[in-house]
């Protein structure tokens, strides 16, 4: 998503500094090797009076670990988990160093403190671009490491041995004469000297690394438990329901609040910057408030254009030069001077993401301090945003995190948009009652952030014997990252990285190429959507080369092999994927297979698809798919990961579209957003290819093969080359 | 004043009769199994069973349903229950875990009437209820271990 460190951005958002250093309570910060790795000495503040008889404290070790005398192991996870399986993955990283029992480990969210939990890439807290495990890989093997060394050091001091003669395996120390448990040794060994340095092990002697173990949250999630923001109820909480414009730009004009008041349980309607809160004792009440309300916008900015106009328009920038991103050598001149010459358009939808939680958060504020419930993904921007507008530090804003219902982008927001609702309501309140913001699925189809449309115009020159000449390569679509907080770090000389990664990067071998991009304006916001840049950058990629590939008339797996001499490790998953596909077998009858491969935040993804069309519709079957990730932490996390990533992508690529028409979304809930559906989940394989390079990300890599993989194979079924997603046969 | 019987249990709830159940139970009863995915009957999110046949809790008044029996996911007991759970945390189905209390109901009420479900049985019962982490094939491997489980 973003690599660069993003502070100083954030400090700009606020003119304060992000988060203060708390160094109360917090005797030490070391640095060690790597990126940033931090270990803190983490004493919890108790003063004489409130000690807590040893034996009933949880016994702090350090920012990340927490030993509970009943012998649970707590690792404070700094990311949010909204599926994908990153508490389990940084508990991993601590029960392995620590040589604890897998049954003591428990996953918890660490507080909103960037000084302590900020991820390593961005310089802030937060969780994105499949960076978790990336960016944590050594910080919590450390922590874990660390807290056992203190647990040997008290051992030895309690037997009155030396710490050389103890060993501590599956949650037991022992010297060989006595034994004991982590929480019985947890309240001496916490106020150990917290090492200097620590030895991490040898990859050859992980016991849980890169074995598959189940998540630490599937048995509350199985029984219904209540760990959703929307499953929390506080004292005196208010819901609130917010009405939004229904073009983008509009601003509440006019309101007639007095059918909403009427409403029984309704408490008052408030006008917001973006909107107007009907706020009621209950989530019904505050719906049907809405339902009431009469609001006139003020649609002086309203942008009233739909996606028709917009694709006329960027059809017609597609064919204009634009900023230049890449230029190798003149590839106008060695298309000129090709044997054959392939163009194509790509056309790309709007996306929502439509997490099965639609956006919410509660807030509330007292006594000059915030206090958010929220799947907060980017809990620095959160603070930031949330204390501009009440007028408080950012310290002053404390985050529990929770357990989000997914996000695939939507939760990790650059202006924290929902956070600011709920923050602009209880300031125009100034209430301090709990304020619970809930957006229906209405809102969230509506409500824009959605992965942009794009048009990719792409040229190609082959020689007579069907090497690449020449590839000139036009991307049209709006700018996610441009006005935003990560615009100095990820917009450079007005070319976002993340408009034109994936084909900017490609490690295609290509003589003369040529890369330009259009940044485009329209009232509704942009946002990163599971694989940003990549979700359309790979269909235009993979599409073309397998085009050529026909052209040249060389097997696609063949052709990608000849460009793909200078990356082993992307040749590597191609070549598993098509052998355990069956490439070059006969498919079923009826079907065809297509090959895709692509590489994403620091991992490589190729994917065989084998579909059929019936009665005018794609159909997929199988998908074989290959991933090296670097070291693997989790198997089975990969593996979920991959098969849910390829679903997202798929469900897309099928039916997956937002409309615009006159400024309106067409689109409003899952009867007209369609997604995947069980039938239409195809049969997923997943090969890991065994590496020790730095783990790579896991949650989005898998998106982005699928949907050129399924339209090349649609191509080598019926010989219809698809550009346009959603995929539409013709007749 | 609407009589509801929830889990087993005689409520009565002073929410407007055509008030749907998902509200009453969720913000009035707090049992927060059942999610609010869709509002619209659209995702299955919000399933609860009325006298054991599964309902979408989102669009059903109260005043539809008083005097019948409603399970939710915190009231979801017995064998096939066990065996459904057992076979979810086998094949470790959730993710983001938020649809899954609706997909259990639905899973539940399936092998209820079908101990042993073909593949096209599981595509009725279960195509209403959407995933977006697409935890689908899990889902199906689940349905068949449970089925399994029940057979012995």
């Amino acid at each position: 998503m973003f690599k660069d460190n993003i502070a100083s951005s954030v400090r700009s958002l606020t003119n304060a500094e992000p988060v203060a250093l708390d160094r109360r309570g917090f005797l030490r910060l070391s640095v060690g090797t790597g990126a940033g790795l931090v270990i803190g000495a983490y004493v919890p503040v108790r003063s004489a009076t409130s000690v807590q008889a040893a034996d009933t404290a949880d016994a702090v070790f350090n920012p990340f670990v927490t030993i509970t005398p009943a012998n649970k192991v707590i690792v404070l996870s700094k990311h949010l988990d909204k599926g994908q399986g990153t508490a389990t993955g940084l508990a991993t990283l601590v029960a392995d160093e620590l040589d604890a029992d897998w049954s003591q480990m428990v996953a918890e969210f660490a507080p909103a403190n960037a000084a302590l939990y900020k991820n390593t890439f961005f310089g802030v807290q937060g969780t994105g671009g499949s960076t978790a495990m990336a960016n944590s890989f050594e910080q919590y093997r450390k922590a874990g490491a660390a807290a056992k060394q203190m647990l040997v050091a008290a051992a030895a001091q309690a037997w009155k041995t030396d710490a050389s003669k103890i060993t501590v395996s599956k949650g037991v120390v022992t010297d060989g004469t006595n034994t004991a448990t982590f929480g019985e040794l947890a309240s001496a060994a916490a106020k150990m000297p917290v090492p200097d340095t620590v030895t991490l092990k040898d990859p050859k002697d992980f016991v849980y690394i890169g074995k598959s173990f189940p998540r630490l949250d599937q048995k509350a999630k199985v029984t219904a438990a209540p760990v959703f923001t929307q499953d929390i109820h506080l004292p005196d909480m208010l819901v609130a329901v917010v009405a939004r414009p229904p073009r983008f730009g509009g601003k509440p004009g006019s309101v007639d609040a007095a059918k909403a008041k009427a409403v029984k349980g309704v408490t008052s309607v408030v006008t917001i910057p973006g909107g107007v809160a009907v706020v009621a004792s209950s989530t019904w009440a505050a719906i049907k408030g809405r339902d009431a309300l009469q609001v006139t916008w003020d649609e002086t900015d309203a942008d009233k254009r739909g996606t028709a106009e917009l694709l006329e328009q960027y059809k017609a920038l597609a064919a204009k030069p634009g900023l230049s991103v890449r230029k190798d050598g003149d590839a106008e001149k060695a298309i000129a001077g090709a044997k054959t010459v392939i163009d194509a358009e790509f056309v790309f939808p709007f996306l929502a993401h439509a997490p099965m939680e639609p956006l919410n958060a509660i807030l509330a504020f007292k006594d000059s301090k915030a206090t958010i419930w929220s799947g907060s993904q980017l809990q620095t921007i959160d603070q930031s945003v949330a204390a501009a507008i009440l007028g408080i530090k950012p310290e002053d804003v404390a985050i529990n995190t929770q357990w989000a219902g997914g996000s695939f982008g939507r939760r990790a927001v650059y202006n924290s948009d929902y956070v600011a609702e709920v923050a602009h309501i209880v300031k125009a309140l100034a209430i301090d009652k709990p304020i619970k913001l809930v957006w229906t699925r209405e809102d969230d189809i509506k409500g824009g952030y959605y992965r942009p449309m794009y048009v990719h115009k792409v040229k190609v020159g082959l020689t007579e014997s069907g090497e690449i000449a020449g590839w000139h390569h036009r991307i049209v679509g709006q700018s996610i990252m441009e006005g935003t907080v990560f615009a100095a770090s990820s917009v450079k000389n007005g070319v976002d990285a993340t408009s034109v990664e994936g084909v900017s990067d490609t490690p295609y071998t290509i003589p003369n190429y040529e890369v330009e991009v259009h940044n485009t304006k329209f009232g509704a916001p942009p946002l990163w959507w599971r694989s940003v840049g990549h979700s359309h950058s790979a269909f235009a990629m993979e599409c073309m080369v397998d085009e050529l590939a026909r052209a040249a008339g060389v097997d696609p797996v063949a052709y990608r092999r000849r460009l793909l001499a200078g990356s082993p490790r992307r040749l590597g998953v191609l070549e598993l994927a098509a052998a355990r596909s069956g490439w070059g077998t006969p498919p079923p009858a009826g079907r065809a297979r297509g090959v895709a491969v692509h590489e994403s935040f620091g991992s490589h993804v190729a994917q065989v698809a084998e579909v059929s069309v019936e009665a005018g519709r794609v159909r997929v079957h199988r998908v074989v798919c290959a991933i090296d990730c670097g070291i693997v932490v989790n198997p089975a996390t990969v593996e979920a990961q991959m098969e849910s990533a390829i679903a997202f992508g798929l469900g897309a690529a099928l039916e997956g579209a937002i409309t615009i028409r006159d400024g309106r979304v067409q689109q409003s809930n899952f009867d007209d957003y369609r997604v995947l559906r069980l039938t239409d989940m195809p049969r997923v394989e997943v090969h890991i290819v065994p590496s020790r390079e730095r783990p790579g990300g896991v949650g989005e890599p898998g998106t982005p093969p699928i949907a050129p993989a399924v339209a090349n194979a649609v191509a080598a079924l019926n010989g219809q080359r698809l550009h346009e997603l959603p995929l539409r046969t013709r007749a | 004043m609407t009589k509801l019987s929830i889990n087993g249990r005689e409520v009565e709830v002073t929410a407007d009769p055509d008030t749907p159940l998902l509200w009453v139970v969720r913000d009035e009863l707090r049992l927060t199994g059942a999610k609010f995915g869709c509002g619209q009957a659209l995702c299955g999110a919000c399933t609860m069973y009325a006298d054991g046949t599964p309902i979408r809790a989102c669009v059903t008044p109260i005043e539809s349903v008083a005097g019948q029996a409603i399970t939710t996911p915190e009231g979801l007991q017995g064998r096939v229950a066990e065996a459904v759970r057992a076979a979810w945390e086998k094949h470790d189905v959730a993710q983001c875990g938020y649809c899954q209390p609706g997909q259990i109901m639905a899973a539940v009420a399936l092998l209820n009437g079908k101990p042993a479900p073909t593949d096209t049985d599981i595509d009725e019962a279960m195509n209403g209820n959407l995933c977006r982490c697409a935890t689908y094939g899990r889902i199906r491997t689940a349905i068949k271990t449970a089925s399994e489980t029940l057979k012995g």
